[in-house]
């Protein structure tokens, strides 16, 4: 029986990027807010300091920051002719848990999406056709909101991070060494770009030479110290090349503990809980409005907590499943009719590589940092002209060194055995000689790739699991190949002994490494029969339910996710105190 | 304001550390969180709160010799199989020399070896590639089947013989037979998913900082040129094609630094 507590304004839901930025906003408004994190307190002083921080057996190998999958993992299949089966390990991507979540172990590479990004159905149909969209059975929608819109937000996200980078258009006007393809910026970086290591600068020469723009990525590892508007100090990037599966004991990468939490944790109307899992969304009986959430803490006792407002902000799975066992955010999505929107158009992203091999050219991979590389953008998005080639989208194509880790980041010659006498020889010959161009590619959205609950297996609260049905379409494997072969070409004219071309080939696997960049299931439009959100991520449904994150993405772009997430929590964030909390009611009339 | 806690914290035990009796006995009574699921759950307003190793305490060291977790034949298999995966030769140390059969031993009698960050819970049909590790074994059931599953085939199949009394051409056979999945080992042993799993460890062990048993003497980072632990390297960022001239360092620092 689930002890009632007092009741709050607002209670959030994970307490990572965005919970972390909606509880500021929202108690900065002078709310009442209680956050509920899973996992445990964890801080930058206390949890990873740089006497122990740099180690990848414990933090990459053996997921020592991560969701443990033991108790709560999710079923997995490529299409609805299989059986999904557990995610027994994680591999493809690495969940996060506790405070801080995934925003403690992230790269840091804070990217805005292209102005026609946001329109991807409409913009690709008027340039290329109706077909373009619905080619491969393609469910490319637009977002219902525009980059102009979000641009204020996405600013205050470069401030609250400090980001290190150099703007490419500044109120329209193009600067040198920016990316000239980017959206109009109404300000410059708060701090100048990173250092360049000896790989991305041979990679940016290249680039430069064959008549590309090459920039410097825009970096949540700062370039220099920084105070942001909250008051809260991130310190300079010292390269040393453990920050995705890490956290930072430098505080020099951004994360919610060194933007937000030394401001928002010492608010006395903010609480905030930890090892207590939200089990589900409660609701009045006719289902239009939320009570508030029933969660356990590790102790098994079970509560409600009463509140005005519900804010999911746990990663994109667990928001979406939330929805499907609360039976809220409208019908689930079902692949044979194509009816429903809960679970709709997860998609995710396209990655490969391209090796390089120098024999006069010291690299030292070692030196690096989570976004320490030089980029092209010529290839991303709708930057370049598509017709004729059979896709749309695109990404960036990055000389990348986000670190030398040995037991991962070893590459070795096309034909090299994985291991042997000839395997070893290779490693010692290579490893100071060699590093990788990163291919960022976008995955479209498509009509059988979608989220829902698992007949079969239950989490260790009885709940089913989340099932994921994904697998890479013809689109995104084109446009793989022709990104692919574009990298290929700039690695060429580096002039290395020789290249290893990692294409991104068949069926998605959850065994590799990819990304963590999962995203829609929850996607926000301009209407509720093809959204789960409006474009203030409030339920068309149950209008006192925010649903944050990438699962609101339609499809996904080019970049990675994270600074166009922390835009729309701020744009949310805003209409929640400028409109909802005077009206409390739709923001949008359906 | 502060922590309201429940359960038991280390904070509670040692402010109400007279009940018990001496502060120390009472820290000694509440172990080092490490930061998985089940620490107590805190609510905490008003303050960063200083709670240390909530989600990491350092690293336990793996020291002393011989095996804790391998019983019989299975530590000179694992010795044989591992010589073979990295051989000794000038470039660098072997897997041997280099201490990962104590780094795979001490590993399978802690949590990987008791598959924690592995969901093991059935029904266990067997999944398609795409769908990776689908067995019910934790990592030491694995390795324990296995080992017997593979002396049992060379047992067999070379007439009685052991896999490390083969000449070294028919080991790498066998173990490219198993990385390729053309073996059939008895019981219905997955060769070939035992063999990606062993070749990852053996690379954990080789290449991890020898806190963990392995990668003695940091020779295996030496052999690379990878300097460790080091967490600066802004002096070297644009020096280019130059040497970094750091000799590695681990968690303990490195030879050099202890008094003789």
């Amino acid at each position: 029986m689930a002890t009632t507590l007092k009741p709050v304004d607002a209670v959030i839901v994970g307490f990572g990027w965005t919970g972390a930025i909606l509880g500021q906003q929202l108690c900065d408004a002078g709310l009442d807010v209680v956050a509920l994190e899973r996992g445990p307190w964890r801080d930058t002083a206390t949890d990873w300091a740089t006497t122990f921080a740099q180690d990848e057996l414990r933090y990459m190998w053996r997921h020592h920051l991560f969701q443990n999958v033991t108790y709560d993992t999710l079923t997995i299949r490529n299409n609805t002719g299989q059986d999904a089966l557990p995610m027994r390990r994680l591999g493809s991507f690495l969940l996060g848990t506790g405070v801080g979540s995934g925003g403690v172990h992230w790269n840091g590479q804070i990217w805005r999406f292209l102005p026609s990004d946001f329109q991807a159905k409409s913009h690709n149909a008027q340039r290329y056709g109706k077909k373009a969209v619905t080619d491969y059975d393609l469910t490319v929608q637009d977002w219902g909101i525009t980059y102009e819109e979000l641009e204020p937000h996405y600013d205050k996200f470069d401030k609250l991070c400090g980001t290190s980078g150099k703007a490419g258009n500044l109120k329209g006007q193009i600067q040198p060494g920016g990316n000239p393809f980017e959206g109009p910026r109404s300000d410059e970086y708060p701090t100048p770009p990173m250092a360049q290591t000896y790989g991305p600068t041979l990679f940016g020469q290249a680039a430069a030479n064959m008549g590309y723009h090459p920039f410097p990525h825009p970096s949540g590892n700062l370039s220099q110290p920084y105070v942001n508007p909250l008051g809260c100090q991130i310190g300079e990037c010292t390269y040393c090349g453990f920050c995705e599966k890490f956290g930072c004991g430098n505080y020099s990468k951004a994360s919610p503990q060194t933007t937000v939490l030394p401001y928002l944790m010492r608010k006395p109307n903010f609480l905030l809980r930890t090892e207590s899992e939200v089990l589900r969304i409660e609701t009045t009986a006719d289902k239009k409005m939320a009570t508030g959430v029933t969660y356990v803490d590790s102790s098994g006792q079970e509560y409600f907590q009463p509140a005005g407002m519900v804010i999911l902000s746990a990663y994109i799975l667990h928001n979406v499943r939330l929805l499907l066992l609360s039976g809220i955010g409208g019908q689930p999505y079902d692949p044979k009719t194509g009816e429903g929107v809960v679970g709709k158009n997860y998609a995710y992203q396209t990655t490969s590589s391209v090796n390089l091999f120098f024999d006069d050219k010291l690299i030292n991979p070692f030196i690096g940092a989570g976004s320490h590389a030089t980029v092209i953008d010529e290839f991303n998005g709708d930057n370049f002209d598509h017709a004729g080639l059979g896709f749309i989208g695109g990404g960036y194509i990055g000389g990348m060194i986000t670190g030398g880790r040995p037991i991962e980041m070893i590459y070795t010659p096309q034909g090299t055995p994985a291991w042997g006498l000839e395997w070893k020889k290779a490693a010692a010959k290579n490893y100071l000689r060699s590093f990788a161009l990163s291919i960022h590619g976008a995955c479209m959205s498509h009509r059988g790739n979608y989220l829902d609950l698992d007949p079969t297996y239950r989490d260790a609260f009885g709940r089913p699991m989340l099932r994921m049905t994904f697998d890479f379409t013809d689109n995104e494997h084109k446009m793989s190949d022709y990104l692919t072969a574009k990298a290929a070409g700039v690695a060429k004219a580096m002039n290395p002994r020789e290249i290893k071309v990692n294409g991104r080939k068949g069926s998605w696997s959850v065994v590799p490494y990819q990304t963590t960049h999962n995203t829609g299931g929850a996607i926000m439009g301009d209407n509720p029969k093809a959204s789960v959100v409006n474009k203030y991520l409030q339920l068309w449904d149950v209008p006192n339910v925010f649903s944050m994150g990438a699962g609101a993405y339609p499809q996904n772009a080019g970049y990675n996710p994270t600074g166009t997430l922390a835009a729309l929590a701020y744009h949310s964030a805003d209409a929640i105190k400028a409109q909802y909390l005077k009206a409390p009611g739709p923001l949008v009339q359906a | 304001m502060g922590r309201e806690s429940k359960g038991i914290s280390r904070r509670g035990l040692l402010t109400g550390g007279a009940a018990i009796g001496a502060a120390g006995a009472a820290a000694a009574a509440a172990p080092k969180h490490d930061g998985e699921l089940g620490a107590p759950p805190q609510a905490i307003r008003g303050e960063v709160p200083w709670i240390e190793g909530a989600a990491d305490a350092p690293p336990q060291a793996m020291s002393g010799k011989g095996y804790v977790w391998f019983t019989g034949a299975e530590g000179p298999l694992i010795e044989a199989i591992v010589d073979r995966l990295i051989p000794p030769d000038p470039t660098g140390p072997g897997a041997v020399e280099a201490g990962v059969p104590v780094f795979i031993d001490r590993q399978l009698a802690g949590p990987f070896g008791q598959g924690q960050h592995f969901y093991l819970g059935g029904p266990w049909p067997k999944g398609t590639p795409e769908q990776g590790y689908q067995s019910r074994f934790t990592p030491a059931q694995f390795y324990r089947a296995a080992l017997k599953a593979i002396a049992d085939h060379v047992f067999k199949a070379y007439g009685g013989l052991e896999f490390k009394s083969l000449q070294p051409d028919a080991k790498d056979k066998l173990l490219k037979d198993l990385e390729a999945g053309t073996v059939e080992l008895p019981d219905g042993v997955d060769g070939k998913a035992f063999f990606t799993m062993l070749l990852q460890n053996t690379k954990e062990g080789y290449f991890s900082d020898p806190i963990y048993g392995g990668n003695r003497d940091m020779a295996a980072w030496t052999m690379i040129g990878f300097p460790g632990a080091h967490y600066d390297y802004r002096d070297w960022v644009s020096r280019h094609n130059e040497r970094v001239p750091f000799p590695p360092v681990a968690f303990k620092g490195r030879p050099g630094w202890t008094a003789s």
